[in-house]
């Protein structure tokens, strides 16, 4: 089946909290947003404005107060939580600003978690595919170290291979080297750049660094809950 | 990696080897509750069984007796009483009337296994210038001594018992100071017929001081002849092939032959009260043991859910649904349960056997048989487990209904 051009669209998206008060405060005020395919973009912002509310409800983590999302071109309104999971698990990378992987597993074992979860490979084809990601991060001779017992931006590293395991449309990075000296974060940031030239994965990446910003194809400033600015680079760096 | 178990198992085994402390806490626990229950149950078990051997080798499971002579009161007329005061008459040893054929009707009844006729009364056992009371016992030894198994209790001479032979007990026989092969006379207790001698052929211990020094066997006729009732039997007594049958028979063959017939459970029923009072109180303390289990189990889950939230949160982000999740923390309840059951169902049959070898009755015999019912331990490693399954299951669904947006954010 051929995939569709975008790899997420968002319209008319809301959403609103009561926080525990009769009056509801909306904090997304109709996002509209398109990302094709192989795009590498930033979402920037200060704090408030938005952004992991955004990336919860791009994630399926969040449902949306109003507006449409699709992802890689299937609608997402209606669908029930299991449906939502599945989606989620099959179509969308994570990757966390505390890497937030599972300290009780080796390196090959987190990344084949996601399959894992499926349950619809055979270990050998697990096991391989893990194998070659961790190599990709360039961390094979670590794939059977608890990852508990790796430096910050090894762990991220992990985390990077696991968010490709299920081949995702889409990459959701939430502040990834925000926890990294500058020399992993930009170690870890050349990787993502070098995964998106080679597979053409998207990802969107929510990022402060306003100099790691710089160096992605597009970057769409949130302000207030609305998009303020979406800026094409057609020269990062 | 364990390959071929699912995530939900390979999850909760990798958790619980992580939080390898608390695991192996919570498995001594179980084990120890379990242990204690295992070896508590067989214990009880074991010591009633030595008992019910005892009480069931010592005496019959029915006595037929005849029926007690009753006063009836003398009508001088239709509803007028000649006397008001009507006296108890005294029970005289009489025999069971009919009793060969009530002893031939009784064998054919299913269940019955044997039935011996016996003749009992009181006399007096004298040597020289010593003396004591007993109580004769006339049966015959091939009938009788299988169901009250007297044999395995000689300690000195032969079961032997002709027409002047007499079998005692070895109080008794210490008391007239005498040894097998030594002569006694015993005295009729109910007057009027001559002293007998006797030959000791055998002593016995019956493992009470009571019984030893009031218990002699006689043959039937010597029996008959001490207490004057030639020809006749005072009771009949009968082993059952199912001991806790006895009391339906007993009520069955009292009526049909007009007879009394007393069964061994009715005659022992402080014991069964006694077995019941423990056996409530065992399974109290089994609850008891099984709740403190699930609170440890439940307890340790819920630590490790609130540890783990964030990577629960992960999980489900990674597309884990919420019964995968839920299935995560059962089994780990699960499997804590079923080591620790499986660990203490050891440890409870070590306690035993080293309980059975060196606990011992004052004649040196082991204090309880050591009995490990499989059944016993395939049921409680099975409730064990289900007992963690159902610890687990607040614990498990607090992890699944984690929201996984905040639990990522911590």
């Amino acid at each position: 089946m051929a995939e569709a051009p975008e790899a997420l669209r968002l319209s008319g998206i809301r959403k609103s909290f009561s926080a525990g008060t009769p009056r509801e405060v909306e904090v997304l005020h109709g996002i509209d947003l398109v990302l094709q395919h192989g795009e590498f973009c930033a979402l920037i912002g200060p704090s408030g404005s938005g952004k992991s509310t955004l990336l919860n409800i791009i994630g399926l983590l969040d449902r949306p107060s109003a507006g449409a999302l699709f992802i890689g071109g299937e609608a997402t309104a209606g669908l029930a939580d299991t449906a939502l999971t599945t989606l989620r698990g099959r179509r969308i990378g994570f990757v966390f600003q505390a890497h937030n992987l599972i300290g009780a597993f080796t390196a090959a074992e987190n990344v084949m978690m996601p399959r894992l979860l499926e349950r619809n490979w055979p270990d050998a084809a697990m096991r391989a595919e893990a194998e070659a990601l961790l190599e990709k991060v360039g961390l094979s001779r670590w794939r059977d170290t608890r990852v508990n017992n790796l430096s910050g931006g090894q762990a991220q590293r992990v985390a990077i291979a696991r968010a490709l395991a299920m081949n995702p449309v889409l990459v959701l990075a939430d502040e990834p080297t925000g926890n990294l000296d500058t020399a992993a974060a930009d170690g870890v940031f050349a990787l993502l750049r070098e995964i998106n030239a080679q597979n053409s994965t998207t990802f969107l990446i929510v990022t402060h660094d306003v100099r790691l910003s710089a160096l992605c194809d597009r970057v769409v400033e949130l302000v207030d809950g609305r998009i303020s600015t979406d800026k094409r680079q057609l020269h990062p760096g | 990696m364990i390959r071929w178990l699912p995530f939900d198992w390979f999850t909760a085994m990798r958790f619980m080897r992580d939080g390898w402390v608390q695991t192996i806490f919570i498995l001594v626990g179980v084990s120890l509750g379990v242990g204690v229950t295992i070896f508590m149950s067989e214990m009880l078990s074991g010591v009633q069984a030595n008992f019910l051997h005892r009480v069931l080798t010592a005496q019959a499971m029915i006595v037929v007796l005849p029926p007690d002579e009753l006063a009836v009161a003398l009508h001088t007329a239709p509803g007028v009483v000649e006397d008001a005061v009507l006296q108890r008459p005294n029970q005289r040893p009489r025999s069971i009337d009919q009793w060969q054929n009530i002893r031939g009707q009784i064998e054919a009844t299913p269940g019955v296994s044997v039935v011996a006729p016996i003749i009992t009364g009181p006399g007096l056992a004298v040597r020289g210038n010593a003396s004591a009371s007993i109580s004769v016992i006339g049966s015959d030894p091939a009938d009788y001594f299988r169901i009250v198994r007297v044999p395995d209790y000689i300690v000195h001479g032969q079961l032997r018992l002709r027409a002047d032979d007499i079998l005692i007990g070895v109080d008794l026989a210490q008391q007239l100071g005498v040894a097998v092969a030594d002569k006694i006379t015993v005295v009729a207790g109910t007057g009027g017929r001559a002293p007998r001698p006797l030959t000791v052929t055998g002593i016995f211990d019956l493992g009470s001081k009571g019984v030893n020094l009031r218990t002699t066997f006689v043959a039937l006729r010597t029996g008959q002849s001490l207490v004057g009732l030639p020809g006749g039997v005072t009771s009949l007594e009968i082993a059952l092939a199912d001991p806790f049958a006895a009391e339906a028979t007993a009520q069955l063959l009292a009526p049909r032959y007009g007879v009394r017939a007393d069964s061994w459970i009715f005659t022992n029923k402080q014991f069964f009260i006694a077995v019941q009072a423990q056996n409530l109180s065992s399974l109290l303390i089994r609850i008891s043991v099984g709740l403190s289990a699930a609170f440890g189990v439940a307890s340790v889950l819920v630590v490790s859910v609130v540890q783990r939230a964030r990577e629960i949160g992960i999980l489900r982000a990674m597309g884990g649904r919420r019964g995968q999740i839920l299935r995560v923390f059962l089994i780990q309840g699960g499997i804590m349960e079923f080591g620790g059951a499986v660990l203490g169902s050891a440890l409870g049959a070590g306690i035993l056997l080293a309980w059975n070898r060196l606990a011992r009755q004052p004649d040196g015999s082991e204090m309880f048989p050591f009995l490990l019912d499989p059944w016993l331990v395939v049921g409680t490693v099975a409730v064990a487990t289900l007992v963690g399954v159902l610890a687990g299951m607040a614990p498990a669904m607090q992890a699944a209904r984690l929201d996984p947006a905040v639990a990522i954010r911590g």
